[in-house]
């Protein structure tokens, strides 16, 4: 189910009614059979995998917490016979223990997600180079069809087990909370992808009905809807006519498409996740924010410390970090150190763990050249710049430039563009055509041709372009306002004819200026095709 | 402890880690950083840090790493 569906709304509907009407004790129970519900308009085949993945996850669990409890108890008993070797040894003999049953899991459900996702990717990439052998043979595609939000469920789950052999915190000991967590509806399809630490108070606390809430999570919706219809559907058309049509938009519309790509996807993912929250946010459940301003970033690194972060934070923790710290990698450093120069011997782990996390980000993002290329430029950069810092350094301490507007201004700019380059590898439909794309860039481009009614053929009128002017201006100030705290507290401090005044506003541009009328539908969120 | 110093003053000599007990919080340090101090330190004083002592309480200052440091140490 959709979140821009009269579906869901009537879904959301019902459903906050009848949670305020059931005795609290078993709303978390209702939210489990709703999002099994919401879940199921996808297709009801697709719940197989959310159960495989709920049920392995918690059989291992059980398994690795068994192991836990064991170790701890013979230690306790055998504190004053064992010698401190002896100690250590036991607890390695564990610790392996609890990896294979580790292992066994991750493989399972990272398995189920690489053959639906990247099976006819492989495939094809074999063909590929059958073809070039000339071997005469040809593997046929595997014929399943993809579950939505599967990347996103996986990886929380994942991330949630994964933390359990750690020992962050004690495991689920309910399946059915624990099936809860993993498929609670509005994060279910786009994320955020969650910790269970963060969510498990929030998801199964009994919760009464509060004014707050209700106002607080509708407007989160409002908001979410107008990014969503209003900005990201209506400039997506803008989006579709240049990358479809790349002989006829070259050069500066390329930079154009850039540009309104780069604020269609904001709109599109901030305000599925806006929705998200808020339809959490009316239940009394609090989900983490998802986003900090990102455009705002001064460099790349920054910026992916602020979009998506439940995204970015995963790969950190559960990828970054147990490759670069790892006894081998740190051994292999050493070696580099005594054998090829301290230089590569301090950055080899980084830079291996970073090409890894990143391939892996570019190849979550979707089963295609593009995106791996598009993963490992974001890496490139990222490392180029990390290098560059002491240069940055220098030049900041000669001209004393850092803290002025303009200069941050700058770095804003440069990242905002920086970042709308690589991601235009999203749009076009393949990693060559891009680059030529990139290339007219420099030898076709005329801004003229933008003025000489060039903005008038991507499918966008004249009132659409005022539409779009204004409310991104307003996304902008909003933006801004909100760097120094929540701008619904703000506005909830206002008088209440202000306020409501402004919700029926947002209200109205959605009925009005929605992105629905004719030549339009409204299309699925990008991000629930990753 | 002055090992500890002398291999955070190397990343970033313009901080005073005597001082400093918000190096996460404040994002001082990073990630790449954080490899390059478990790096040091598991040559310094071999030893490993297992990826779970990976949070911000372990690392949001010298006097902390430092704690980190002697309690694997101990084990």
């Amino acid at each position: 189910m959709l979140f821009t569906t009269y579906r869901f709304i009537i879904f959301l509907l019902i459903l906050f009614v009848m949670y305020y009407i059931v005795p609290k004790r078993f709303r978390w129970l209702l939210l489990l059979l709703a999002s099994y519900i919401f879940y199921a308009y996808a297709g009801v085949k697709y719940l197989i995998y959310i159960l495989a993945t709920t049920a392995s996850t918690y059989v291992i669990s059980l398994r690795l917490v068994r192991i836990q409890k064991a170790q701890t108890s013979y230690l306790k008993e055998k504190r004053e016979e064992l010698t401190r070797e002896e100690r250590k040894a036991y607890k390695a003999a564990m610790k392996s223990r609890q990896r294979k049953w580790l292992a066994l899991c991750l493989v399972f459900n990272f398995g189920i997600l690489a053959v639906l996702k990247y099976g006819n990717f492989t495939i094809t990439n074999i063909n590929g180079l059958l073809q070039l052998f000339h071997t005469g043979k040809q593997l046929s595609l595997i014929g399943f069809a993809l579950p939505l939000g599967i990347s996103f469920y996986t990886f929380q789950t994942m991330g949630y087990l994964i933390d359990v052999y750690r020992e962050k915190y004690p495991y689920e000991k309910n399946i059915l909370k624990l099936a809860l967590f993993i498929s609670f509806f509005p994060q279910l399809l786009q994320g955020p992808i969650s910790r269970f630490d963060d969510l498990k108070e929030t998801l199964f606390s009994e919760h009464s009905f509060e004014f707050r809430n209700l106002s607080f999570g509708l407007q989160r919706i409002l908001w979410g809807f107008f990014k969503k219809l209003v900005i990201a559907d209506r400039l997506l058309v803008g989006v579709n006519t240049i990358v479809h049509n790349p002989e006829e938009f070259k050069g500066v519309y390329v930079l154009v498409g850039m540009f309104f790509y780069a604020i269609t996807l904001y709109a599109d993912f901030t305000g599925g996740i806006d929705i998200a929250i808020g339809s959490a946010e009316l239940l009394g459940i609090r989900i983490k924010e998802n986003f900090e301003r990102p455009y705002f970033s001064k460099s790349i690194a920054e910026y992916w410390r602020r979009w998506h972060i439940s995204l970015g934070s995963w790969f950190k923790e559960y990828m970054f970090y147990p490759i670069s710290v790892s006894k081998p990698m740190l051994d292999f450093s050493k070696f580099c150190k005594a054998h090829v120069g301290e230089w590569i011997g301090k950055r080899i782990s980084i830079y291996i763990a970073s090409v890894i996390v990143w391939f892996t980000t570019g190849i979550w993002h979707g089963a295609a050249w593009n995106y791996i290329v598009w993963g490992l430029l974001n890496c490139l950069v990222i490392l180029v710049s990390q290098e560059l810092s002491p240069f940055y350094d220098k030049f900041h301490g000669r001209f004393h430039v850092q803290h002025t507007f303009w200069y941050r201004l700058f770095q804003v700019g440069r990242t905002f563009w920086l970042m709308s380059f690589l991601r235009t590898l999203d749009c076009y439909r393949n990693v060559g055509l891009t680059f030529k794309m990139y290339g007219t860039i420099i030898t076709k481009f005329n801004i003229m041709e933008l003025f000489q009614g060039g903005l008038m053929q991507l499918g966008l009128t004249i009132s659409d372009y005022l539409v779009l002017i204004l409310s991104v201006t307003l996304i902008l100030l909003v933006s801004l306002t909100g760097r120094s705290g929540s701008v619904r507290e703000k506005l909830a401090a206002r008088p209440m004819l202000l306020r409501y005044a402004t919700y029926f506003a947002i209200f109205l541009a959605i009925l009005i200026l929605g992105a629905y009328g004719v030549g339009y539908d409204s299309s699925q969120f990008i991000y629930s095709k990753f | 402890m002055e090992t500890i110093l002398e291999i955070l003053n190397g990343l970033h000599p313009e901080v005073d880690f005597d001082t400093c007990n918000t190096l996460i919080d404040d994002k001082i340090i990073d990630s790449f950083d954080i490899v390059s101090i478990i790096s040091d330190i598991s040559d310094e004083f071999d030893i490993t840090i297992p990826v779970e002592e990976i949070i911000p309480k372990n690392f949001n200052s010298a006097k902390a790493i430092y704690a980190l440091v002697e309690r694997l140490m101990e084990e």
